[in-house]
């Protein structure tokens, strides 16, 4: 089962990447964008069958190691 | 006074970090990250580097390393740990000490000496410093230290502050904040302050011809407190 989990940065903290995405967009003439945060994407493929048991082994690989709590928010995709 | 310095792969001031110790009187030993056990130590070193190439986090890595279970369980007993730059990234990640450090705030990697002013003197690590500031060296892309205004509130009442960025006469402003950390904050300690953190590199100024002498003051005090 393959399973999706979204990292991206607390509302608070500075992401100088994501600013500076946005200047080169705003100096490439998209004009309408108010911010840019960037963030990351992990796909896991685990051999674990049950959808839930799934999410709650991803939960605690998110809580262990994929995010900083202290920084970042995850968010996890229902498998389709 | 016995030290250790763990090598995780793509440590690269591990060595520096040895002719450091051993100029001072430390007899130190070479530890590999995969190993299980800390030989018996008074100082634990957690050198500069890029460990497992900065993947994912700085220092995310290495902070699940097999050895990294004995760092914590030395620490937890009053051991000394002392993390230098990727050290230091190591340190956050472990939760050993609070906050974590991001990307630079101009986004460039900083290759340069920096002047520091010791917080905090009643600790084993500057305790007896004669010097309030001192000349270092810093050499990373992600140095910018943040923690939740929680855990600030939480670091100034506790005086866990160990180093801020500032001019040489201890003058700290914006303007010598080279990487945009919170209060120019460069070095912190844990609670008990036997944990040290920080992004200057001590072990590169060791040397009258090829550096300042700042680094020798340093050391030469740390082996001294520690006796």
């Amino acid at each position: 089962m393959k399973i999706s989990v979204i990292i991206t940065l607390k509302k608070d903290v500075l992401d100088p990447q994501g600013k500076v995405i946005h200047q080169t967009l705003d100096g490439m003439g998209f004009e309408d964008v108010n911010e840019v945060r960037q963030g990351k994407y992990f796909e896991i493929d685990t051999k674990e069958t049950d959808n839930d048991k799934a999410k709650a082994k991803v939960e605690e690989m998110c809580k262990k190691l994929l995010a900083n709590l202290v920084i970042e928010n995850y968010k996890i995709i229902d498998p389709k | 006074m016995k030290s250790s310095v763990i090598t995780f792969p793509g440590s690269n001031c591990d060595r520096d970090m040895d002719v450091a110790l051993k100029k001072f009187g430390f007899k130190n030993k070479m530890v590999w990250h995969a190993d299980a056990e800390l030989p018996k130590s008074d100082l634990v070193v957690l050198p500069g580097g890029f460990s497992y190439g900065d993947y994912l986090r700085c220092g995310s890595m290495a902070s699940k390393s097999k050895i990294m279970q004995s760092v914590i369980n030395f620490s937890n007993s009053g051991g000394m740990v002392m993390g230098i730059c990727n050290g230091f990234q190591i340190l956050v990640e472990t939760g050993l000490v609070p906050g974590v450090l991001l990307r630079n705030k101009y986004l460039e990697f900083i290759c340069k000496n920096v002047f520091v002013k010791i917080n905090d003197k009643k600790n084993k690590y500057f305790k007896n410093v004669y010097n309030e500031v001192l000349e270092f060296h810093i050499a990373h892309n992600e140095g910018n230290y943040f923690c939740t205004n929680d855990q600030l509130k939480e670091i100034e009442d506790n005086n866990q502050i160990a180093i801020n960025y500032c001019d040489e006469n201890g003058k700290i402003e914006d303007q010598f904040n080279p990487n945009g950390s919170i209060k120019n904050i460069a070095g912190i300690f844990n609670k008990k302050k036997n944990v040290l953190g920080m992004m200057p590199h001590p072990e590169r100024m060791i040397d009258t011809s090829l550096s300042g002498e700042d680094g020798s003051l340093f050391f030469k005090n740390l082996i001294n407190n520690l006796k």
